[in-house]
């Protein structure tokens, strides 16, 4: 049986006037991982703040395994903890070392005993490959590194699902390998995954499917090859031969 | 001088006494405060509305009104201390000082800080303990350093509603004396001079000490000349 882990309905959302997302639907099944791109400001960053609620949409459903993310209170931050969010620019705790950034959600969210917190958090900057810049304050670190930190920080979490909002995009592009190489070892673990990336050859080599999607609808959608050959639509079409044009065809990258 | 000799077990209670009622109302300012801010920041339209007018209304009232009104007000219910009028009064006023002191702190935050508690199942009210006061109150203690100095001072208002304070027994001694006013006032000059210093300077170590990677920080000043 396969299990859809997490289910979109109908989703709408408008901020005063300006509709930014007008009916969007969409299931990820455990382990799969999809992509999202489209010109800026079509709603791909509102779409993943709605999975875990940082935005209410006005109309539509979000449900995590069977549980709507979308109505009642109580359960949000129960709900939010399985679900992890990587961010555009880290949003790393300013004033917490890189342990303390994954730390923090073990003692004070899951209220893990403070000494197996820390046990945890170290193997999980182990796995980023930071485990030596543990007590290295965000201001302290590259780009790179803070955003491997805000992987961590998700991972640590064990969520059953983690949505990345353009992890890479605001990073020197000699740090983008570090991020795309950590991702990729998780999604060769198996974590379900929704991205919003540009970075295309990353998103050809680990994706099930790429979504399209423009002026707050899902033009298209398909698998990465069938996607990239033979685009349906003329505009899908403009757009991938631009992002081509400015991040390359990724074929030779990982 | 003699008289300050004399007198010095008096004046030392009223300073002491002073200290206290620094001290105390400070501290109630604090709490207070920084709950008037999260009301005002995180409240939502009701709570935010209502820290809002608590905040408006306390600091459109001179303290020396407002210590009138709490002993007026206070004294006739219970049976309370002017000490205590005095550290619950100023300690009102100084919240919705420090409260536009900790707003500014906590708007100074970028949001993506809250976003990220939130995003890990942190609840809000956890969000900003954890997160959001301790980076901003390390951004405020510039300004809180001029609410300390201004409302120390301000303890000398106490006076009106009878408390032992320091001014007030100056003003015994210069009664019962008839003379010695200069220098008892200057004592006292002195007195809340050497109190401010000592608090800004602390103050001042603590925001050094408080210093996280990625913060600005005062330029250090060393007198002494060093030879490299």
């Amino acid at each position: 049986m396969i299990e859809k882990l997490l289910v979109i309905e109908d989703l709408h959302k408008s901020f005063g006037t300006l509709d930014v997302l007008k009916g969007i639907s969409l299931v990820l099944e455990m382990g799969q991982k999809k992509v999202i791109i489209g010109p800026s400001g079509t709603g791909k960053s509102t779409l993943l703040r709605c999975v875990n609620r940082l935005t209410t949409p006005d109309s539509g459903r979000v449900y995590l395994d069977g549980v709507e993310i979308t109505n009642g209170k109580g359960q949000l931050s129960k709900l939010r903890q399985q679900i992890g969010m990587v961010f555009q620019h880290f949003n790393l705790f300013v004033h917490l070392n890189a342990l303390d950034n994954v730390r923090i959600g073990l003692t004070d969210v899951k209220r893990m005993g403070k000494k197996e917190a820390i046990q945890k958090a170290m193997a999980v900057l182990e796995q980023v490959g930071l485990a030596e810049k543990a007590g290295s304050y965000p201001a302290e670190l590259s780009g790179g590194q803070q955003q491997r930190v805000g992987i961590a920080r998700a991972i640590a979490m064990d969520p059953r699902i983690i949505l990345f909002d353009e992890p890479t995009s605001a990073l020197d592009p000699e740090l983008i390998g570090e991020v795309l190489m950590v991702m990729t070892q998780l999604a060769e673990e198996g974590m379900t995954m929704l991205l919003v990336t540009h970075e295309m050859g990353f998103a050809r080599s680990i994706c099930d499917e790429i979504i399209f999607m423009e002026d707050g609808k899902i033009l298209e959608q398909g698998p990465p090859i069938q996607f990239f050959k033979s685009p349906k639509h003329d505009r899908t079409r403009r757009f991938l031969h631009k992002i081509t044009e400015l991040y390359g065809q990724g074929e030779g990258e990982e | 001088m003699d008289i300050l000799v004399k007198e010095f077990p008096s004046l030392l209670q009223g300073a002491l006494l002073v200290i206290k009622i620094a001290a105390g109302h400070l501290a109630l300012g604090f709490v207070l405060g920084l709950i008037l801010a999260s009301m005002e920041v995180y409240g939502g339209k009701i709570i935010s509305l209502l820290g809002r007018t608590i905040q408006k209304v306390i600091r459109g009232i001179p303290a020396l009104v407002l210590l009138m009104l709490m002993y007026f007000s206070l004294s006739r219910l219970t049976d309370v201390s002017t000490t205590f009028v005095a550290i619950v009064a100023l300690g009102i006023r100084s919240a919705a000082y420090q409260s536009q002191v900790f707003r500014g702190g906590i708007k100074a935050i970028e949001s993506g800080q809250m976003e990220a508690a939130l995003s890990i199942g942190m609840r809000k009210l956890r969000a900003i303990r954890r997160i959001i006061l301790p980076q901003a109150l390390r951004l405020v203690i510039g300004p809180w350093s001029n609410i300390y100095t201004m409302e120390v001072k301000d303890v000398s208002l106490a006076y009106s509603i009878g408390v032992l304070e320091i001014l007030r027994r100056a003003r015994f001694i210069i009664r019962y004396t008839h003379g010695n006013a200069l220098l008892l006032y200057t004592v006292i000059a002195l007195f809340y001079f050497i109190l401010t210093r000592l608090g800004n300077t602390l103050l001042y170590r603590l925001e050094a000490k408080l210093w996280i990677p990625g913060f600005e920080r005062r330029e250090k000043i060393r007198w002494s000349r060093r030879k490299e």
